[in-house]
């Protein structure tokens, strides 16, 4: 028998290079095919669909920066919504004109308020490190919902600089180096089609969102991400490896309020108006937190792609179904009890998360994992929990 | 000094409901170490059963039915879905009862739609004075009910079998099944003891006394201010859960007053931020300790 088992072929080699270099070429060649169409979409599609994606991009965006904390650094927060409202205060109050006298504003140049906003963010997730480097799970989930609360009472008492619930109070539109993102300044037009209000805002967040997912890529990939891993997994261990315990639990915090701020300036750009919340179920209130934390949870705790997918479900789900109701005549009803598409959809996501976490806890992206075998199997540290 | 003994007795009055509801994400943390997110669509289910029976069955009839039907749902949730994934760890189910919650609460809320129906019927009646103090009668009928309650679980998880089983299992569970005590049995009783405590609590929410508003999303919020009160005290502390539950009331009825209707809720939740900066496992939660 001994002779068979030499003769039998040798257990694989592993890949030959070739056929390495063959995987990575067609993902990067599927990666780009992705992006033409990203890029040529608005070319094809009127302003309401360009609307519904820019709110989906609003949803990766923020779900790339809770699924690093989340899912990476293994830190339940609730606080996302109030990083959001954070963000889009401001972006209004820094960009907001300085001779307003209701409303206080700096009328700094809005290319740089956007960048302030998202430093806003991510100082003031760092100024909660006390609290989070203390605290771990659903102790830390249900301390983080505080700032939720703050933050509703911020932005009704904080008139000055939120406009206060009843009337709120308008954002400057976005421009970079003089080029307005509205349907002023130069027409532009792309094989017939103009370039206006609608594309011009869907080329900006499509640049964002594809910052915030390269930059979470790489920050997943480098020594940072590996120290966030080994603190989600054992503090003790992590520190008995040298990694800075407290330094990684507040960066992982402030990152991903920064990617939170980030939403938050893209969602009142959006809305095109800063409306602070009457109660905590609002723009920025605890039903916001809940959808961040089922878009992460859906994709799959961790995976940066899985938070895009996720995003694609949660936010997208109720425009599109807003869209197509016109046409299809649903939701058609009203008064009590009218089904609305953002019922439906909370349903939706609602019986996602049960299923995911019953039937596949990691999530949309272990599914894909297991689909398109690939190399990245043999590393179980980058995948999340 | 009126006005002060005043918010003390109403504040003790809402606390005790808080303590109801802390009590069981506490009875569920204890036997199960998940923490119940929804607890909130508990509460409204309760309510909403109160609500659709009231008219054939009288306040009485429907109340006992809303509080066994939240006990029963609570019975559902821990049967049909948490039962069923024994290898999840205890993260991820809570965050399945936020699906869960997400779910019920749109579903309650939907049915709902404008009507805010009030449930304290039975005795919604015309505050009273002692001694220059103006008192509910919601508020005081909750303390009643709430003293009573706790008390009889606090004697039944000193001296029932039951309870012997409960704290046997929260101590060390493979021991106790090792014991022969079912823990299948010891969690399916912790929720419904769970569900009915939340059952119970609505009755009391939905009122003008207690919210001023009827049975709607805000109720829902009440019943999350809750937690907090939980964590305060310790989540696997019966004691401290009731301490939360007095803490919180009191809080929100003080702040309320003294600083402003809008900061009352977010108050409540600097008290707990406070707390848990200085002891991360609350009041009387017991300490985490690592071993290298």
């Amino acid at each position: 028998m001994s002779d068979t088992a030499v003769k039998s072929p040798a257990p694989a080699p592993p890949a030959p290079p070739a056929k390495r270099d063959r995987t990575r070429l067609i993902k990067a060649l599927l990666w780009i095919a992705l992006l033409v169409v990203l890029l040529a979409i608005p070319l094809y599609l009127d302003a309401a669909w360009l609307k519904a994606g820019q709110y989906m991009m609003i949803g990766g965006v923020g779900a790339i920066g809770l699924t690093l904390l989340v899912g990476q650094a293994g830190q339940l927060s609730l606080a996302h919504a109030f990083f959001l409202l954070a963000g889009a205060t401001g972006y209004t109050v820094l960009s907001g004109p300085a001779e307003d006298e209701r409303v206080f504003g700096l009328g700094l140049d809005p290319g740089l308020s956007l960048v302030g906003a998202v430093a806003i963010a991510a100082l003031l997730g760092l100024a909660f490190a006390p609290v989070s480097g203390r605290l771990r799970g659903i102790y830390l989930g249900v301390a983080s919902l505080s700032l939720v609360f703050l933050g509703l009472y911020l932005g009704q008492s904080a008139e000055t600089l939120t406009g206060g619930t009843s009337t709120g109070r308008t954002p400057q539109p976005f421009s970079l180096f003089g080029f307005p993102f509205t349907n002023d300044g130069p027409e532009i037009a792309l094989m017939g089609v103009p370039i206006r209000q609608a594309e011009r805002t869907w080329y900006l967040f499509l640049l964002l969102t594809v910052l915030a997912y390269v930059i979470a890529r790489a920050a997943v990939s480098s020594r940072i991400g590996r120290s966030w891993r080994a603190v989600r997994d054992n503090e003790a261990a992590a520190s008995v490896m040298g990694v800075n315990v407290t330094r990684a639990k507040a960066g992982a915090f402030a990152v991903s309020s920064a990617y939170a701020g980030l939403a938050g300036a893209m969602t009142v750009l959006w809305f095109d108006i800063l409306k602070p919340d009457e109660s905590e179920f609002g723009t920025y209130g605890i039903n916001i937190s809940i959808a961040f934390l089922a878009m992460v949870i859906i994709g799959g705790l961790g995976s940066v792609p899985g938070a895009l997918v996720g995003a694609l479900i949660v936010n997208g789900l109720p425009q599109v179904l807003s869209l197509y109701s016109a046409d299809l005549g649903w939701f058609s009803g009203t008064g009590d009890g009218a089904l609305t598409p953002i019922l439906v959809s909370s349903f939706v996501y609602g019986a996602a998360i049960i299923l995911v976490v019953l039937f596949e806890p990691g999530g949309l992206a272990a599914i894909g994992r297991r689909i398109t075998p690939s190399k990245k199997r043999h590393l179980p540290e980058e995948q999340g929990k | 000094m009126n006005t002060f003994l005043q918010l003390v007795v109403n504040g003790l009055g809402k606390g005790a409901v808080f303590a109801l509801l802390a009590l069981g994400f506490v009875i569920i943390f204890k036997a199960t170490e998940v923490v119940n997110f929804a607890h909130g669509s508990l509460v409204l289910f309760g309510g909403y059963l109160v609500v659709v029976t009231r008219e054939s069955l009288g306040w009485a009839g429907a109340s006992l039915v809303g509080i066994v039907s939240a006990g029963l749902l609570a019975l559902l949730l821990e049967r049909l879905l948490l039962s069923r994934s024994r290898h999840a760890d205890a993260n991820s189910l809570a965050l399945l009862t936020i699906g869960v919650d997400v779910i019920i609460t749109e579903e309650i809320v939907r049915r709902l739609g404008v009507t805010l129906p009030f449930l304290g019927d039975a005795w919604d009646a015309q505050p009273f004075q002692i001694g220059g103090i103006t008192l509910f009668r919601t508020h005081l009928v909750a303390l009643l009910v709430a003293a009573v309650l706790i008390t009889a679980f606090t004697l039944a998880f000193k001296y029932s079998n039951w309870g012997v089983a409960m704290r046997a299992q929260a101590e060390n569970r493979e021991a106790a099944a090792l014991m022969g005590i079912r823990s299948s049995r010891v969690t399916a009783t912790a929720w419904v003891v769970a569900g009915v405590l939340a059952g119970v609590a609505v009755l009391f929410i939905a009122t003008q006394d207690f919210s001023g508003a009827g049975l709607s999303r805000g109720t829902h919020s009440i019943a999350l201010a809750a937690f907090p009160a939980a964590i305060l005290g310790g989540l696997d502390s019966t004691a401290g859960a009731v301490v939360g539950g007095l803490v919180v009331g009191l809080v929100e009825a003080l702040s309320a007053q003294y600083v402003s209707f809008d900061f009352s809720k977010s108050a409540v939740f600097l008290v707990m931020l406070v707390v848990l900066v200085v002891r991360p496992s609350g009041l009387f939660g017991t300490r985490e300790s690592t071993r290298v």
